[in-house]
């Protein structure tokens, strides 16, 4: 053994500036959160305002606690924990900066694009393609700041937490890239190189792959670590962890199609889902177990500690979530669970339980340590948990009764196999005060937050930061490994570790860049013959749909039972979708399913529909777009638009752009003129309204067997 | 669905490097020892050692 013992400094600057921002962005996430909630039953909380109505702040809220609360949060305790464990100083102190930096950047931009609008539609990877190219930079040097400092280490066994954080790293990075593929058409607007079925199972592999390395793999190595810190007892079974680690990374990434039950996707994936999905019970309560053992004898300490109150229903919240998640898996309890406000429950035990209490505990945890003192009041924390409990408990209850009584209610028949509950909003009438009632559980753990705030502010004016750390270690004997083996893995262990991470993201970029394109358009030649592009019009049309985030509320995907082929029309197929860059099937129905949409209204029921959804739908909680009558259609950049669709395979014929389809657009834009004439409604054709009158007329309508009113074609 | 392949293909990318990580760890001897690296991690850094008592949760356990 190597006695030359060695003095460095652990950095707390980046943990404290890591810290802070996960409380700051935190709060403004869940602020969000409720603004969202309150417009589900008092529409008008948008002030009339395109940039703050739920469908462009609802993706604001998720990113804003998935990539900002739990993203910060994440780095705050790997940058903590990651430094003790190795015995060494970060790798790199700038690239630590850089990341931190990067990072809020990255945040700041989504701030401000999502309320715009600029949005590519894809389920937690909303945020436009600049911005994308930013967080594979900034994750890239997250990622040699990890390893650089997992190289350097001073500690030769890596404790299962730094596995944890490998597998984050690793996995992100490439879910990130596969998902991200998508064609520029202008600065601030890109269409998804899949299209329909393909897109939607990238999306989905990439969605559930998000929650599972992003929300899942960092907290549980977090939860490795800070859990036996905090109890001061070493984790109930060593072994059980390494297994629960080496399950989850070769079982998780195949579960994604579990979304997409009963979908268009072909049933094999979703089978194969399934059954992953269900296998994934194992090691996640495997790990749960183990974390609650680990307090076996040390129960005592929970009553009066903050932070393990926190914790432990921290890692019961992990076990109801990844209990009920393979339950959601199974296809028959899918069909009546999706699309209701039963996924947001479930989605809501795991943020606000599993990532926010475990958030909650390391930052109480970290501030009495970083600044030397202890923490300002124990009570006021104590309270915080029991505000949260309540909070979670008033925001999940009202959601799981709401989510299972629109299940049954669209499923309902009466006695004379008609539907019971034919007008959709009926439905959604139904669950309106549940809705009110989680906007007060979750107002109650914003509350809990803002206490959390104030006690941390506090604890850490009391106390003395302290930048650095010192602590001493024996530097680790070269070679680390045993001696006589074969040297490969001293390849992998030694620089150019760095240079694999590089060389997986740069190889993966490069070749899906190269293949996707080549093989999916020859995959998008239509199977239905009377599927056609979208005209010029509908092409704006569908992208006001994307901008004011729609698919928020509307599925477009028509499952196979029939209580929905009675309520929506005949069922989904792929083949429908093919020239749909991106899929906007949709996950949830706040409103009902429009991918029949077209022709069921007249064009003046949508145009006063849009201004004010309570005057054709009295009650209807959807809010008002009025300002889509009096915005002009942007049509200079429609050349562009239709110039990429046709680069990723949408067969517009070679100068198109160039006039016809101008020609075409006001040719489409005159016929709904006529048509809201007819409705006693007067438009001009260059308002937005008409084009999204045009695409929402079109949806569905090409394997309808009666004639298409609007389409140009 | 012959966006599956690149599913496929990244998923095998990523099992297969992890994989090579669990040989590695295995065959370096990460996993020898499955018990004192759980009791390291309590007594790793000095200035905790002042707040928490470690040496005598230790004692207990042994």
């Amino acid at each position: 053994m190597n006695t030359n013992i060695e003095t460095f400094k652990y950095d707390n600057r980046i943990v404290r500036a890591f810290a802070i921002a996960t409380v700051v962005w935190g709060i403004v996430g869940m602020l969000v959160g409720l603004l969202a909630a309150v417009q589900l039953f008092f529409p008008d909380a948008n002030l009339n305002l395109q940039f703050i109505t739920f469908g462009r702040i609802r993706p604001l809220h998720t990113n804003a606690v998935i990539f900002a609360f739990v993203g910060n949060g994440m780095f705050m305790g790997i940058y903590y924990s990651l430094q003790r464990l190795c015995k060494a100083r970060m790798f790199s102190d700038w690239l630590s900066w850089f990341n931190f930096w990067g990072w809020q950047t990255i945040i700041v931009a989504a701030a401000v694009t999502l309320p715009l609008g600029l949005t590519t539609s894809k389920e937690y990877a909303e945020l436009e393609w600049p911005i994308k190219i930013a967080i594979t930079i900034v994750w890239v040097a997250f990622a040699v700041n990890l390893f650089g400092t997992i190289v350097k280490r001073r500690e030769k066994h890596m404790y299962v937490a730094i596995w944890f954080y490998i597998a984050t790293v690793v996995t992100v990075a490439v879910l990130h890239i596969t998902n991200s593929m998508t064609m520029p058409a202008g600065w601030f607007k890109s269409y998804s190189m899949y299209a329909g079925v393909q897109d939607a199972l990238v999306q989905w592999w990439y969605g559930h792959n998000a929650v599972a390395f992003f929300l899942t793999t960092p907290y549980l190595g977090l939860m490795y670590y800070f859990l036996p810190k905090a109890a001061n007892r070493p984790i109930f079974s060593y072994r059980l962890s390494i297994i629960h680690f080496w399950a989850l990374v070769f079982l998780y990434i195949w579960a994604g199609p579990h979304h997409l039950l009963y979908s268009a996707l072909p049933d094999w994936a979703q089978s194969l889902g399934m059954v992953f999905s269900l296998m994934l019970i194992a090691p996640s309560w495997g790990g749960m177990l183990n974390g609650l053992l680990t307090l076996r004898g040390a129960w005592d300490k929970v009553r009066s500690d903050p932070v393990l109150k926190f914790m432990v229903a921290a890692i019961t919240a992990y076990g109801m979530a990844t209990l009920e998640g393979p339950l959601l898996s199974i296809k028959t309890v899918n069909s009546l669970s999706h699309y209701t406000d039963w996924t947001i429950a479930h989605v809501h035990v795991g943020a606000m339980g599993w990532n926010g209490f475990l958030t909650f505990s390391m930052l109480y945890y970290l501030f009495p340590r970083l600044y030397n003192t202890k923490l300002w009041s124990t009570k006021l924390a104590n309270y915080h948990f029991w505000i949260g409990m309540l909070g979670i408990v008033f925001y999940v209850v009202p959601i799981y009764i709401a989510g299972v009584t629109e299940g049954l209610m669209w499923k309902q028949f009466n006695k004379d196999g008609f539907l019971q509950y034919p007008n959709f909003l009926e439905t959604i009438l139904q669950v309106v005060p549940m809705f009110r009632l989680r906007a007060i559980g979750g107002t109650l753990y914003l509350a809990g937050a803002f206490m959390m705030a104030y006690n941390l502010y506090r604890t850490a004016k009391a106390g003395q930061f302290e930048p650095d750390t010192e602590a001493q270690a024996a530097a680790l004997e070269k070679p680390p490994v045993v001696a006589g083996k074969s040297s490969w893995h001293r390849m992998v262990e030694g620089k150019p570790l760095f240079f694999t991470v590089l060389a997986t993201v740069s190889i993966l970029v490069g070749g899906l860049v190269e293949i996707v394109p080549m093989f999916l358009v020859q995959a998008n030649v239509p199977t239905i013959g009377s599927v056609h592009p979208y005209t010029p019009l509908e092409v704006l049309g569908r992208d006001i749909y994307i901008r004011e985030g729609c698919l928020g509320c509307h599925s477009q995907m028509i499952r196979p039972f029939r209580s929905e082929t009675e309520r929506y029309g005949e069922y989904s197929k792929a083949g429908e979708s093919v020239y749909d860059h991106p899929f906007l099937w949709g996950s949830e129905r706040k409103g009902p399913d429009l991918a029949r949409e077209g022709g069921k209204y007249p064009a003046a029921w949508h145009y006063n529909h849009m201004d004010d959804p309570r005057s054709t739908s009295p009650g209807s909680i959807m809010p008002r777009y009025s300002w889509l009558l009096t915005q002009k259609m942007e049509t200079d950049t429609l050349p562009s638009h239709l110039a990429a669709l046709r680069r990723i395979g949408v067969p517009y014929p070679a100068g198109y752009e160039n006039g016809p389809a101008q020609k075409d657009l006001q040719a489409q834009a005159d016929k709904i003129v006529a048509d809201l004439k007819l409705g006693s409604v007067k438009a001009d054709s260059d308002k937005e309204i008409i084009a999204l009158i045009a695409y929402l007329q079109r949806l569905g309508t090409d394997i309808k067997t009666t004639p298409v009113t609007t389409a140009a074609k | 669905m012959s966006v599956v392949i690149i599913l496929i293909v990244a998923s095998l990318a990523v099992a297969l490097l992890f994989l090579a990580g669990f040989i590695w760890a295995v065959r370096s001897g990460q996993y020898e020892d499955t018990l004192t690296p759980s009791l390291r991690v309590l007594a790793e850094d000095s200035n905790q050692a002042k707040q928490n008592p470690i040496s005598e949760t230790n004692s207990k356990l042994k």
